[in-house]
């Protein structure tokens, strides 16, 4: 089953959809309840992260029997040094979207912590892609 | 204990989310770093927080949140109490400190459980 979902840099008020919608589809779909948490973090922060740091981006979902496949894809000024962008504690986030509470830098550690699988290109200035496996 | 019970030994105002305050709670969270949150708080908690803005109520609904607690008398956001009600997730609010409300708290689930 594929699914899709568009993400619009800067506003915050939907953020979350996407994750909120596949953690939905999941339990209807009877996978275990450790899994769907896994999944709907991971989600959760790469969609915020599109919202806080880029100017658009598509979300693609992929459910197989065996797994979950997510990629997200957006357009915007990309990460120049991933191994410093994973780092905890590490964010580039404005005052204003500090203020809100994220910036924490905590985001892409959570990713890779709650992912089976966890793959990021990124190009300056053109985007950044994030792929995410999940099994269940 | 309840959602309810809490409400009422902790003098907390109900905001919105009435539908849930039946829920029983398993414990609390208390940050206002919303990726802390996401990944480390666990289901059923209560989330002691002084953000306001609707962020919360989705992170509350994602994480199966039992209620959300503001602090220092903190007035939510419209879209936040509406979020709260759609997702019948409790949103009240206390005239503590955060570090008032967390001890009361504590106390009380050590006692209860
Ligand atoms: N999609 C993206 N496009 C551009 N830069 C990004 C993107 N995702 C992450 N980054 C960069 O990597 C940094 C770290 O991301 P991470 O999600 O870990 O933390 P954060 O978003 O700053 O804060 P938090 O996720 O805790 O709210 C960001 O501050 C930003 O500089
Ligand atoms: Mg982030």
């Amino acid at each position: 089953m594929k699914l899709q979902f568009t993400i619009e840099g800067g506003n915050f008020s939907n953020a979350g959809h996407a994750a909120s919608e596949i953690k939905k589809m999941l339990k209807q779909l009877g996978i275990e309840a450790r899994c769907i948490r896994n999944i709907v973090i991971a989600m959760y922060e790469a969609e915020v992260n599109v919202v806080a740091h880029a100017f658009e981006g598509q979300i693609l979902v992929d459910i197989e029997t065996d797994k979950i496949t997510t990629e997200i894809i957006d357009k915007g000024p990309g990460i120049p040094d991933i191994e410093l962008a994973m780092q905890e504690g590490y964010s580039t986030a404005s005052k204003k979207v500090r203020e809100m509470g994220f910036g924490a830098g905590m985001g892409l550690p959570n990713i890779k912590k709650n992912t089976d699988e966890f793959y990021i290109e990124s190009t300056v200035n053109s985007g950044t892609t994030l792929k995410m496996i999940n099994y269940f | 204990m309840k959602v309810s019970e809490l409400v009422e030994l902790l003098d907390l105002q109900v905001i919105s989310g009435e539908k849930g305050l039946d829920r029983e709670i398993s414990g609390a969270y208390v940050s206002d770093l919303l990726s802390d949150v996401m990944g480390n708080a666990l289901e059923d908690q209560v989330w002691i927080t002084l953000q306001v803005h609707q962020n919360v109520m989705a992170i509350a609904s994602l994480k199966d949140l039992a209620a959300v607690i503001l602090v220092k008398g903190l007035q939510p956001h419209q879209s936040t109490i509406a979020h709260s009600k759609e997702e019948q997730i409790p949103l009240l609010s206390s005239s503590d400190s955060t570090f008032d409300l967390s001890g009361k708290l504590y106390e009380l689930l050590k006692e209860k459980g």
